[in-house]
């Protein structure tokens, strides 16, 4: 059981008001809010010993560098990865998916086949549609079904000899839907694909094994689990690490320099160029920690609560429609009411203090498929309460009553 | 006609009735419901700004020397204050349309919905505004 009255003591911002109201923030789905722990952590580093790594031979350097593998080192245990050096980080989710998918373009031949969900962010599409005019290689799409949830059965039917490489989100952004991963990557190994899940969603929620999912890549934003923004975590078993090609040149990443020739340096430097976020890779070990302190099954269940909670005063509202009714979700709802835009109300409930997600939510496709222009999205933290939903029930009320 | 100072202190004066932001909400909502402003026929993609939260059409004509605007958006709130934009600044000279400012949205308690990163088209709909009355202008000289 959580004791969210003191879990939310932990986070200063949830004190704050907003056009005259106490906060109430539903907006978790795009980032987390950050505990005074992770904060101390980033005061700590500036404060105490911000220095460059992995070079120096003074202290400071050494005591940096030394967080900043203990760093990686949580996150490589969180996420169960057989080798430390199987965590790279990189400047958030995005940057990940961009490091394999330029990988990928010295590996993918002209007529392979990569296939993509659905149900995926902007982020999520964009870089394989590159990868593949660069390549020649066919970009498939596994499509959704009117719940929300992945076409298992053309999923079954898009897997080829000539598919390549699978990527699917672990959690739907726009809609919370929790993706079947573990029998995308069983089938797609079957056929010799490899799978890049992307966990942006999922992590907040959900602690993933990447081993016993034999997932091939795991991508997540530290932003999203409590952490600062401007980190990500790329996980990549050893062999495909070994096997692409470095993204960025620069300093860390090389082993021996001249001008005839450059050797690289071994994982996970070869991906790391330059001065990385140090300070932001050591408080997203600080906010892994303080996630598991309060236990992701704790976290999990709580948040299912709220969901179930708030589902089900919305469905009273009449003409209110939740896009993503999978009985597999994460705590995120997306909806509409009548012909209401979502700006309006997302307005509204803002002049509440309220803070909600209006529009496509960077899901273009998935808007499409529901022939809507975006949805408004109230996404669920553990730091939130059954009497912050009450008020946005509310809000939601007063708002269609006067858009009405 | 009122100059375009001359209407926005009367939409400020308005606006200085309402007691709180629920009655200036309210008031713009029944503005943007009230109101049909655009003729179908430019309600296309030819003439919309897309916003990432709200798309906005906006069409301009000139008659006498003066510029008269029709606009619309699929957001109701957005429509309300397209409705306000347009009373300032339809129906009058190009050269007046280039000079005003749009100061007045600040003193109604509406900035928000100007900031350019709010992406509700209205920033881009303002700077089309001033782009037909440029356009329009180069007409007469």
């Amino acid at each position: 059981m959580l004791d969210i009255k003191k879990i939310r003591e932990d986070f200063p911002i949830l004190k704050r008001e907003v056009n005259g109201k106490p906060l109430i923030y539903f907006d978790n789905a795009a980032t987390s809010q950050t505990p005074q722990v992770v904060i101390d952590a980033i005061l700590d580093y500036y404060s105490n010993y911000n220095a460059n790594i992995h070079r120096g031979v003074h202290s400071l350097s050494q005591e940096a560098t030394d967080a900043y593998e203990e760093a990686r080192i949580k996150i490589q245990k969180h996420f169960n990865a057989a080798q430390p050096y199987e965590i790279i980080l990189t400047a958030g989710t995005t940057h990940a998916i961009n490091l394999v998918a330029n990988g990928f373009a010295s590996i993918l031949k002209k007529g392979e086949e990569v296939l993509v969900s659905a149900l995926e962010h902007h982020s999520n599409i964009v870089p394989w549609q590159m990868l593949c005019e660069k390549t020649g290689a066919i970009l498939k799409v596994i499509p959704q079904t009117e719940s929300g949830e992945l076409d298992m059965d053309a999923f079954a039917k898009a897997l080829s000899p000539q598919l390549k490489l699978v990527f699917v989100n672990h959690v739907s952004n726009a809609l919370g839907t929790i993706n079947p991963i573990e029998e995308i990557i069983t089938e797609a190994h079957k056929v010799g694909a490899a799978v890049l899940i992307d966990g942006a969603q999922a992590t907040p929620h959900i602690k993933p094994d990447v081993q016993a999912l034999d997932a091939d890549f795991y991508v997540c934003s530290a932003h999203k689990i409590c952490g600062p923004t401007g980190v990500g975590v790329l996980y990549g078993k050893e062999e495909w690490l070994t096997k692409l090609p470095p993204y960025q040149g620069g300093g860390e990443m090389i082993d021996q320099v001249s001008f005839e020739k450059t050797t690289y340096a071994g994982l996970p430097h070869k991906f790391e160029a330059g001065t990385p976020n140090i300070c932001g890779g050591i408080a997203t070990g600080v906010g892994l920690d303080y996630m598991n302190g309060l236990g992701f099954d704790n976290i999990a269940a709580y948040e299912d609560e709220l969901l179930q909670y708030a589902t089900k005063q919305l469905l009273e509202i009449e003409g209110l429609k939740i896009y993503g009714t999978s009985a597999h979700k994460t705590a995120v709802v997306s909806f509409n009411v009548g012909e209401i835009h979502p700006y309006d109300i997302g307005t509204i409930l803002d002049k509440l203090g309220i803070a909600v997600r209006t529009g496509h939510h960077c899901a273009q496709p998935i808007m499409d498929f529901y022939k809507i222009p975006g949805t408004v999205r109230a996404s669920f933290s553990f730091y939130n309460t059954k009497e912050e939903i009450d008020k946005f029930i509310d809000g939601v009320k007063r708002a269609v009553a006067m858009l009405s | 006609m009122a100059s375009i100072q001359e209407i926005q202190d009367e939409i400020v004066d308005e606006f200085s009735m309402f007691e709180d932001w629920m009655q200036r909400y309210e008031y713009m909502i029944d503005l943007g419901k009230s109101l049909p402003l655009i003729d179908e026929a430019f309600k296309t993609d030819d003439y919309i700004i897309k916003g990432c939260q709200s798309k906005v059409w906006v069409h301009a004509t000139m008659e006498n020397g003066q510029v008269a605007f029709t606009a619309d958006s699929d957001a109701i709130i957005t429509k309300g204050i397209i409705a306000i934009l347009i009373r300032a600044f339809s129906n009058q000279s190009p050269q007046a349309i280039i000079d005003a400012d749009t100061a007045f949205i600040d003193e109604i308690g509406l900035k928000e919905h100007l900031s350019p990163t709010r992406a509700n088209g209205l920033v881009s709909m303002i700077k089309q505004i001033k782009l037909y009355a440029v356009a329009y202008q180069t007409q007469l000289n």
